[in-house]
């Protein structure tokens, strides 16, 4: 790999700039501003993820994997569940509340359904990747369908993301491949609500982009500040 | 569709692959201007091209060539060889290649996208470019009859990340070169080696009309950063630019006057559609009806 890591001291995270999984971490880690370093996987054209020495990482030959003090955690759910009980001591991303955790494990687990549905259309549509494409494209609108509704219900009792009315690691988990549904043919027209969700991210202090989910362009955050491509607010 | 009819997109060389993508005893299949082809490297490491239909009966063959880390065919009989892109023969240059990204637009829209300069403050912001610095200043734009090709020159614009191996923001020169209508190569100011250039690509394999797959490649000097680092570095760039892309109409690139308004930063853009409507080009263009 390209630059393991020679001291097994401080967080890694295996990236590839294109993965919306990647990205949600990326995007978590930002949120609690915790100093990373990522080290990239040629995952298109390469395949890297599927070469021995990854294998040994992961065996599920999936990205991305987190690596903290020596410590190997596969799965993007796993790591928003890991990173939020380690290091998020509001406890605002993951409350220690056996039915909040329930609800958001509930969403965490959708998220997985929208990466085999949305994720997968946007790696056949964009990559050329071999799979049943209008399955996953039908799969993929019964889960938007799913989410924009539970979205307007939510609203209705004055919640604005997926379990409480601030975002936790359920709307993290969840958000990057509804944004990014199109590149997959996946319209998201019939979805305002998700799309509303997905504008409310933009706006979250310390939010940062990645190709394909551009910032709202000349928006002020919640602070009233400007953002650049990092996610850094300027006045 | 079907096989277009388009004389001068059948009569030239066109892109089909990566040359690692053609494994012995692994036919692929593709498309090239709306023809389903079959590709396969046979023992002896030739490729063999042919065109099928859609019944996967093998029609004719066609000629092949690998150069500049790709695949090339024709559906016809290009009246001139292959451009040549001579930096490949510098050994010192790191050559990347990016793989093949496909792109729900015409083809053209893709390679004019590439010469615009004056995007890059608002989609690549704070990579090639940032607000309020969104100038263009004024460069020259020619087509070159003698090469059959289209130039761009004396451009030089603030990037504050140019290119991974850059440090700091600064003015970049760029220059610009369509070697078909399909292919396009740039070359800017290199920050390792300030004699060079650092080359970036794409090669546009038109599929249909309105898509497309484009194989970006670098040929750079940079000792810095890994292969995988370049690609990364590459492919969120080109990510950046789909999103417009798949968005543009009319989807093909319209080859009429008073299609779309132009400003003087479009230069190079006014010089292309004039060159593709010297040459005839149909597909992946809008026709006035």
């Amino acid at each position: 790999m390209s630059s393991k890591p020679n001291t097994q001291k401080g967080l890694y995270l295996y990236d590839y700039i294109l993965s919306g999984n990647c990205y949600k971490v990326r995007l978590f880690l930002s949120f609690l501003q915790l100093d990373h370093e990522l080290i990239p996987i040629d995952f298109f054209p390469g395949f890297e993820h599927k070469q021995t020495e990854f294998l040994e990482l992961n065996p599920l030959g999936q990205i991305p994997v987190l690596m903290d003090d020596g410590f190997v955690l596969p799965d993007a759910q796993a790591i928003l569940v890991y990173l939020a009980a380690k290091y998020d001591s509001t406890e605002a991303w993951y409350p220690k509340d056996p039915k909040l955790q329930g609800r958001i494990t509930q969403w965490l687990a959708f998220a997985d359904s929208i990466t085999g549905s949305c994720s997968a259309a946007r790696l056949h549509d964009k990559l050329g990747f071999k799979l049943n494409i209008e399955q996953a494209r039908k799969k993929g609108h019964q889960n938007l369908r799913l989410l924009d509704d539970h979205l307007v219900e939510n609203k209705i009792v004055g919640k604005d993301w997926l379990v409480l009315n601030r975002p936790t690691i359920a709307d993290i988990a969840c958000f990057p491949y509804v944004a990014l549904a199109e590149e997959g043919g996946i319209s998201l027209n019939d979805y305002p609500a998700a799309r509303s969700w997905i504008n409310r991210f933009k706006k979250l202090p310390q939010f940062i982009v990645m190709p394909g989910i551009p910032p709202l362009h000349g928006m002020k955050n919640n602070e009233g500040k400007f953002f650049n491509q990092e996610g850094l607010c300027f006045s | 569709m079907t096989k277009t009819t388009d004389p001068v997109a059948i009569n030239d060389w066109q892109v089909i692959g990566r040359i690692d993508d053609f494994l012995k005893g692994q036919p692929k299949q593709t498309r090239l201007l709306g023809q389903s082809l079959v590709a396969e490297r046979h023992k002896n490491g030739d490729i063999k091209v042919h065109e099928i239909s859609e019944l996967g009966e093998t029609l004719r063959s066609c000629p092949v060539q690998e150069k500049f880390g790709h695949v090339w065919t024709t559906l016809g009989k290009p009246k001139r060889e292959l451009f040549d892109i001579p930096e490949f023969q510098q050994i010192d240059r790191k050559y990347v290649g990016c793989g093949g990204v496909m792109v729900k637009a015409s083809a053209l829209r893709v390679v004019e996208n590439f010469l615009d300069i004056g995007h890059f403050p608002y989609v690549h912001t704070d990579f090639l470019g940032s607000e309020p610095l969104t100038e263009v200043k004024d460069y020259k734009a020619e087509i070159r009859i003698d090469v059959d090709e289209v130039w761009a020159d004396d451009i030089s614009f603030h990037q504050d990340k140019a290119m991974l191996s850059a440090t700091g923001g600064k003015a970049v020169e760029y220059m610009y070169r369509v070697v078909s209508p399909f292919n396009t190569v740039l070359y800017k100011t290199c920050p390792e080696k300030p004699e060079e250039w650092d080359i970036i690509g794409l090669f546009a394999q038109p599929l249909e009309e309105n898509l497309c797959r484009v194989y970006a490649f670098m040929l750079v000097f940079d000792s810095q950063n890994t292969e995988t680092d370049l690609i990364h570095f590459q492919q969120m760039i080109f990510f950046q630019d789909i999103i417009i892309l798949e968005n543009q109409l009319p989807v093909g690139v319209p080859l009429y006057d008073g299609a779309e308004r132009s400003i003087k930063a479009d230069k190079t853009q006014l010089q292309f559609r004039k060159w593709l409507k010297q040459k005839g080009l149909q597909f992946g263009t809008d026709q006035e009806t």
